[in-house]
């Protein structure tokens, strides 16, 4: 941890975006779990935090007229997966999340954090980006909202601008009532980023709508829209097909936690695995 | 934290006094008060927000085990460290210092939370609870004891963020099943792998609080 260094606690989003763009080395602070390991290791060295948890509107989480819901961005993963209306039209979400770090990692870490932070390997990105949420942004030339298709450009890498203040994620009622599963491999099973994560939801209707999602097998966590639009056309017997699509849409690297070629055959594997559960 | 809201009249907007003069006369982390000349030059007002000026240490409220404590403190500071350091509480162990292994495990308000990835200013003016907490008297307390009893560690090392972490969980949870109180152990990491025994002294300290 840098010796010098300034601690901030706004207590307006407006104030947090002033304080920002006036200080081109601070850092806004959430959870703390990615920032603070990165601090101390030296990966990133901010002058100034900006904790952003003194912030009401942050903590807020909130049903929308559509059946949607809107979570702020200081709102714990624990209290995320186990929000009523998450389990009963978001389900999916709670999968991803349970999934990232342990309980207590899970009280202080933060949706909106897990998302900017853009791991390709981030748990939480493959459901919001099933789930078409929406990312609420403050900055200092007003507000706005960003698909979550548009966020991820690469590992690390988000299209916000600094200083960007992401206030909230947006969950649209439209997306509601997908179930299906989060299935992940690990090298442990709880305390390690994933080594592949396949996301595969369903939606019953005439005809069903399908979701297919991947994690840590590019350099952003990614939607397999052909493979969803397979099963839409051809139901759960399209597994295989299915699968060959999402393995061909799929760009892993080979690193610690495995190879490409295990990552894009597990792919295959997995998606098939998830459409046949749902069949 | 004062949110400091009602302080911004008393600013100087036009820097007229230096930063450091200023948070001299006001207390700097138990009045919140916005003063920071660069923060005037952003577009918007001057943010009304908690101000701590690099490297001076500030002052800081802890309410440890029922002890209210007042510690100067520097901004990067974890509330492991002065617990440690600062307020002698050694029962609390650094492990990883990166929210992995569950060593440095604390309860905040009742809640079990990793002491390494929480600033000690952070904590302010809340509760914190440590191992030392857990004592009554002289008396281990019901979580402590049914970890000596079912030999729930071999070095003792994770030992205190394990207790931490079951008391957190038994305070939320009073009959937590075998799969919850592995869930609500799930952030605590055991080298020795003594992980069966731990599960059973949750299970039987869950048996000690309710028979107090």
């Amino acid at each position: 941890m840098p010796v010098d260094l300034d601690y901030l606690s706004p207590s307006a989003v407006d104030d947090a975006v002033a304080l920002r763009a006036s200080r081109p080395s601070a850092a806004f602070l959430l959870g703390g779990t990615d920032l603070l390991p990165q601090m101390r290791s030296g990966r990133r060295s901010p002058e100034t935090l900006i904790d952003l948890k003194r912030i009401p509107e942050l903590h807020e989480i909130r049903e929308n007229e559509d059946g949607g819901l809107s979570v702020g961005a200081a709102v714990p993963l624990a209290d995320v997966e186990t929000h009523p209306v998450v389990l009963s039209r978001f389900p999916l979400l709670a999968e991803c999340s349970k999934t990232v770090g342990a309980w207590p990692l899970r009280q202080r870490a933060t949706l909106a954090g897990n998302v900017c932070n853009a791991s390709p390997a981030a748990d939480t990105a493959v459901a919001l980006l099933a789930l078409d949420a929406v990312v609420n942004v403050a900055s200092t030339t007003g507000r706005l909202a960003m698909a979550i298709s548009e966020l991820f450009l690469g590992p690390g890498q988000t299209a916000l601008m600094a200083g960007d203040l992401v206030t909230e994620i947006v969950l649209p009622g439209a997306a509601a009532g997908f179930r299906g599963s989060y299935q992940r491999l690990s090298r442990r099973k709880g305390m390690d980023l994933a080594t592949v994560g396949v996301l595969v939801g369903k939606r019953d209707g005439a005809p069903a709508s399908w979701r297919v999602a991947l994690a840590a097998v590019a350099p952003t966590p990614l939607r397999v829209a052909a493979a969803e639009e397979l099963l839409a056309a051809k139901g759960a017997s399209a597994a295989r097909e299915a699968a060959e699509l999402a393995v061909a849409a799929c760009r892993p690297i080979t690193d610690l936690r495995g190879s490409a070629e295990y990552r894009r055959e597990m792919v295959g594997v997995l998606v098939r695995r998830g459409v046949e559960s749902l069949g | 934290m004062a949110d400091g809201k009602d302080d911004r009249n008393d600013l100087d907007t036009n820097g007229g006094v230096s930063r450091r003069g200023f948070l001299g006369s006001v207390v700097p982390a138990a009045v919140g008060v916005a003063v920071a000349r660069e923060a005037l030059s952003a577009p918007a007002a001057a943010p009304a927000v908690a101000e701590l000026p690099a490297g001076e240490p500030a002052k800081l409220t802890l309410v440890v085990n029922g002890r209210t404590h007042k510690v100067l403190v520097e901004p990067r500071d974890t509330l492991l460290s002065v617990l440690r350091e600062k307020l002698g509480l050694t029962g609390t162990k650094p492990g990883c210092e990166r929210g992995e292994c569950g060593a440095c495990t604390v309860l905040i308000d009742g809640v079990a939370r990793y002491s390494c990835l929480t600033l000690a200013l952070e904590a302010d003016g809340k509760k914190v609870t440590t191992v030392e907490g857990l004592m009554e008297g002289e008396e281990l307390g019901p979580v402590q004891k049914a970890f000596v009893e079912e030999d729930a560690f071999q070095c003792g090392y994770c030992t205190p963020g394990q207790v931490m972490a079951a008391e957190g969980l038994l305070r939320e949870n009073p009959e937590p099943g075998l799969d919850e109180i592995r869930h609500g152990m799930s952030g605590n990491l055991c080298r020795c792998g003594a992980y069966a025994h731990i599960f059973k002294a949750v299970d039987k300290a869950a048996r000690f609080r309710k028979e107090r």
